[in-house]
Order: structure tokens, then C-alpha cells, then sequence
């Protein structure tokens, strides 16, 4: 707001030159027009780097608080408790991560710069694809972050560099999928504060609820039932067996399956929504 | 320019409801290719509902539109390839420069990262922007900002370009450069469709005008056209003594046979002349009478009172064309 006050020379405007020497360049093709959204993306945690710190200060200082506090008297030593905690810490700090999917959308909806996009002539789903895309970098970040601290308070994956990296690997996947959720619900909600507050109070349930902090087998028959068939386990566990060296065909297919499903289920209904949007 | 059409927009019977609200209620419209053409009308009329359908953001409860030669319905990829549209809120990302926007743009639409970049700057200099490529949006003045919003919608030069109320909010001096750019690109062969609350924009700067109340157009025409739709001509005059005003209206309605409007200024009456001469007639027997004005003017309506007349009786208003 401070450009007007000083006494500018008279602007040399000349958009009249600038309309002249345009040629219509061919339509850009699903992938170029995706990866350009990427970009987008990339350059949003370049500008606004902030919003990572936001998200991933909740898993390192649990990760913190709970090794220290509870590590000795849940699992005898803190060193033992970082190996059973640090592979959940990753996944929770990826799945709150995952929610800026959805936060990101919903901002661009109540900008006007999402009409700027919708009336472009490009393969639609791009903008989402390929915000999802750039979301990967935000991941792996906040997974660098996590495996550092983790590291640096004496983790050792038994599964060595690959275990972690295909752990990794894996929790990208999932937060793909899970980012078509967070999508859909970017463009329902009407703010991206109500985005953000309902998905802490359907993540932090789900996160306690699930094999992150503890061992399923001393809770309670139902709630154990519960802790079980929550996928924030099945995927927890994936990693965890991941980094441990000891992974089964069946741990990784649940998870892969349930990131299509959850691709399957929410990519239409996104794009449905998009296309309907008003 | 595509030879399909030299009408860039062909509109009939366009409805648009949100719930209980007719935000569109069966609007007929026709755009000249290559000409300025305003959208009039008060906050809430459906201006800007209008605009996001014919831009295909929203559609139509009903109707039918042409945009470009396109079908509405089913062309709308090729409507979206030859139109841009510059949004009431800044339709550019403001965590993002100017500069990486407008190559964000650049890329959608199929130019190589060089070219891309190469439009870019040149944008930035035909707009005055030079100065601030490295700067993020949101740090723009609101006349920098716009001048960026409509740089992005030209980054590939549209064939219809629709900018929605391009000047609300700016201080004097960047609407004037608002103004300026919606000229050059008017010139520049390109059809604009532009939406404004402000009468003296659409008086200065549209060939034609459409004034939409209440999801209606209730009246089209050029701007001296709607003018003169009102009345022909209108007769002022504030009296010396402002008591004598109900026996000056009896005698103007009487002479003119048509009724004196008593104006808010209690010295104040206003009525249709029909002309010069009539006019003359009505000063001297007011003189006769011994009623003294103080002043009097004798003219064209402003589009500012026709808008008034228009959209006070939409029910009796006669449409200029």
C-alpha cells in the first residue's frame, strides 16, 4: 500500500503493444499443465514457509514429551520407547501435513484466483493432481525433520536406510490418497480455519485411538477392537515393520489398498464437486 | 479472431437461482464483437452472476447463450479457450510475485518455460510492473494489483475478456489507468464486457450498456440513447421563495401538461420540458404568475438520473432499443 504516495513519474503504460504480439501457443497437455501446479505448490512453501512449521511442531513435540515422560515407564527406557514411537511420529506428522491438501484448495476457492484457473482451458483435475503432487515435497520435509530428531535422540532402524526411505515411500502414498479427502473437504467447508480445526479434532482421536503411542494389547477388549480396524494402525504398522526390517507382503498391501480406495472414492467426488461449484 | 460470429455474445433467456433468490431472471443479451460493452446496475442486481456464466464459472438454471459463436452447454472448453475473466477479488495468487504468476499462467496455457518467462516480462513492462516482479502480490497496492489481475488475463490475448467491476476500490489516479487499459485493449481487437456501479465509467468508456436491476435488463442502448429514453429533455428550477413551490407546480403541470416533480430541495421543481421552446413558454408564465427563480437548467438527463428513473419503475420503463 505504499506505492501511491510517492509522487511517481506518469507510468508508461503500453499494453497496447503488449496485446499485439500474442500467439495463441498450443493446449498444454495433463501432465505439463499438473506439474505446473507443482510448481505452484513449490513455490507456496518457498514464499509462505511457515505453514509447515505450524503442523509439524505438534509430532516433534510429542515425540519430545512423550520418549521423555512416559518412554521409561511405558516400555522400560526411553531408548526402547523412541524405537516403538519414532515410525508414528513420522506417519502423524505426514497425516497432519496432508491436511494443508485440503487447507490449500479451500484458500484458492474463497480467493478469486480459483475462477482464474477454472476458466482456463487445461485438463481440470491438474490444479488438484498437481497440488497434491507439490505436496510431496512438504511430506518429505516433514519426515526429514521427524527422522532427524529421531536420530539425533538415539533412533536406529533396524531396517536400515531402505527401510526408511520404502517407509517413507509408502506414507506418501497414503497421504496422496488421503490428500483426495482433504480435497473434497476443501471445497465443501467455508473457511480454511474450520478445514484445519475439524481436521485436528478427526485426526488427534484417530491418532491417540490407533497403535501410535502404545501397544494395542493392554487396552481394553473394545476399545482394542476399535484401535485395530483404525487405518492410522494398519498404516503405522506398515512402517513401523518398514523400518524394523521385518515387513509383510500383507502390511503394505492394506495400506496401498486403502490409498486407491480412498483415491477411488474421493478424486470423482472432488472433481465432481469442482465442476459443480458455483 | 474467429470468423464465426461478429456477435461476441448471443444471450437468451438466462435464469439463475440461489435458493429463493432469482440472481439471473431470464436476461436477453447481445454483444458486438470488438466493441466496450458495460453491464450497469446497483450491488445485488446480477451483474456479477451474469458475467460468471457467460464466463462458464456458474451455470444456467435456463437459457441459452452463444459466446464467441460457442455453445454454452456443450463448447464450453472452446469458450474457455478464447475467453479470460478478471474477478471482482483479485483473481491472481498473492503468496506468489507477479512475475511467477503471470509465467504460472503462461505455462497452463501451453508456452514453454522460455516463452513463458519471455511474456512475463513483457507484460510486466507494458503494465508498469517492472518494478515489482519480485514482489508478492500481496504486497501490491490495489491499483497494482488490478493492473496484474488484467496483465493475467491477457497473457494469451483473449477474444472477449470480461472484467468485473475492474474499478471499485481504486483511488482516482489507477482507475484512470484502469480506464486507460481497458482502451488499448478494446483497440487491440479484443471484446469487453466489463461490469461497473460507477455511471460515468459506462459513460465514458462503453459503446453500448445493458442496466440490470433485480436479475432484469430493464433497459439497452448507447449511453445517450438510455438518456434520452427518459425524457427528452428536463426542465429545473428553484424558486426565491420557497413557498410559492406548490403554486408554481400547478402552474408547470398545468403549461406542460406533464407532472412537476417536487425535488428533496424545498426550492426545487423539476419536470419534463419536451423542448426548447416549451421550456421557454414555462419560464415566462412562471415570471407572469410573479414566482422569482434563482436559477434554472434545461437539458439532457445525466445517465445518472435516467438510472434513477430506470430502476425506480422498472414496471413501466421502456427499453431504448
Amino acid at each position: 500500500m505504499t506505492a501511491i504516495t510517492a509522487p511517481e513519474p506518469t507510468l508508461d503504460l503500453t499494453p497496447r503493444g503488449a496485446i499485439a504480439t500474442t500467439q495463441r501457443p498450443a493446449r498444454a497437455s495433463a501432465l505439463s499443465t499438473s506439474l505446473t501446479f507443482s510448481w505452484r505448490a513449490l513455490l507456496k512453501i518457498k514464499h509462505v514457509p511457515e505453514q509447515l512449521g505450524d503442523v509439524v511442531g505438534i509430532p516433534i513435540i510429542f515425540t519430545l514429551l512423550f520418549t521423555y515422560l512416559f518412554g521409561g515407564a511405558l516400555a522400560g527406557s526411553t531408548g526402547h520407547y523412541l524405537q516403538f514411537l519414532l515410525p508414528g511420529s513420522l506417519v502423524m506428522a505426514v497425516l497432519m501435513v496432508s491436511m494443508y491438501a485440503g487447507v490449500g484448495l479451500n484458500t484458492d476457492v474463497t480467493k478469486g484466483v480459483f475462477d482464474r484457473f477454472r476458466t482456463l482451458p487445461i485438463w481440470r483435475p491438474s490444479m488438484i493432481v498437481g497440488a497434491l503432487l507439490g505436496d510431496a515435497c512438504r511430506y518429505l520435509i516433514a519426515s526429514a525433520l521427524v527422522l532427524a530428531l529421531g536420530i539425533a535422540m538415539g533412533y536406529r532402524p533396524a531396517g536400515g536406510a531402505f527401510g526408511v526411505l520404502s517407509a517413507v515411500a509408502l506414507l506418501l502414498v497414503f497421504a496422496f490418497g488421503l490428500g483426495w479427502l482433504w480435497s473434497t473437504l476443501g471445497l465443501l467447508m467455508r473457511t480454511p480455519s474450520a478445514l484445519m480445526n475439524m481436521a485436528m479434532l478427526v485426526l488427534f482421536p484417530l491418532t491417540f485411538a490407533s497403535n501410535v503411542f502404545v501397544d494395542p494389547r493392554t487396552l481394553p477388549g473394545w476399545l482394542h477392537g476399535f484401535v485395530d480396524s483404525n487405518p492410522i494402525t494398519h498404516l503405522v504398522t506398515a512402517d513401523r515393520a518398514l523400518m524394523d526390517g521385518t515387513a509383510t507382503t500383507a502390511q503394505i498391501s492394506w495400506v496401498l489398498i486403502a490409498s486407491a480406495a480412498l483415491t477411488a472414492v474421493f478424486a470423482p467426488l472432488t472433481m465432481r464437486i469442482f465442476r459443480n461449484k458455483q | 479472431m474467429s470468423a464465426r460470429s461478429d456477435v461476441a455474445v448471443q444471450a437468451r433467456g438466462l435464469v439463475k437461482t440461489f435458493g429463493a433468490t432469482r440472481a439471473v431472471d431470464g436476461i436477453d443479451l447481445t454483444v458486438p464483437a470488438g466493441s466496450i460493452y458495460g453491464l450497469l446496475g446497483p450491488n445485488g442486481a446480477g451483474k456479477t452472476t451474469l458475467t460468471r456464466m457467460l464466463a462458464t464459472l456458474t451455470r444456467p438454471d435456463a437459457g441459452l447463450a452463444r459466446v464467441l459463436g460457442y455453445d454454452l452447454g456443450s463448447e464450453a472448453d472452446a469458450i474457455r479457450a478464447r475467453v479470460s475473466l478478471t474477478g471482482q477479488f483479485a483473481s491472481v495468487d498473492e503468496d506468489l510475485t507477479g512475475w511467477e504468476n503471470l509465467v504460472l499462467l503462461g505455462r497452463l496455457l501451453g508456452y514453454g518455460r522460455a516463452q513463458a518467462k519471455a511474456r512475463a516480462d513483457e507484460l510486466l513492462d507494458a503494465f508498469g510492473l517492472s518494478d515489482a516482479t519480485n514482489r508478492q502480490v500481496h504486497k501490491y497496492s490495489g491499483g497494482m494489483r488490478r493492473r496484474l489481475d488484467i496483465a493475467a488475463s491477457i497473457v494469451v490475448t483473449p477474444e472477449l475478456i470480461f472484467l468485473d467491476e475492474p474499478t471499485t476500490g481504486l483511488d482516482p489516479r489507477s482507475r484512470n489507468q484502469v480506464r486507460e487499459i481497458v482502451r488499448a485493449l478494446a483497440a487491440g481487437g479484443c471484446t469487453v464486457l466489463l461490469t461497473t456501479q460507477y455511471l460515468d465509467e459506462a459513460d465514458q468508456l462503453t459503446e453500448r450498456i445493458a442496466v440490470i436491476d433485480r436479475g432484469k435488463v430493464i433497459a439497452e442502448g448507447t449511453s445517450s440513447e438510455l438518456k434520452a429514453s427518459v425524457g427528452s429533455g428536463v426542465l429545473k428550477v428553484r424558486l426565491t421563495v420557497a413557498e410559492q413551490r406548490t403554486a408554481a407546480a400547478d402552474l408547470l403541470t398545468r403549461t406542460l401538461q406533464s407532472p412537476a416533480h417536487l425535488e428533496p430541495d424545498p426550492g426545487m421543481l423539476s419536470t419534463q420540458a419536451g423542448g426548447p421552446v416549451r421550456a421557454a413558454e414555462a419560464l415566462s408564465e412562471l415570471t407572469r404568475a410573479g414566482i422569482e427563480l434563482t436559477d434554472f437548467t434545461f437539458g439532457q438527463p445525466s445517465l445518472d438520473e435516467a438510472f434513477l428513473a430506470l430502476t425506480g419503475q422498472p414496471a413501466t420503463t421502456k427499453a431504448a432499443s
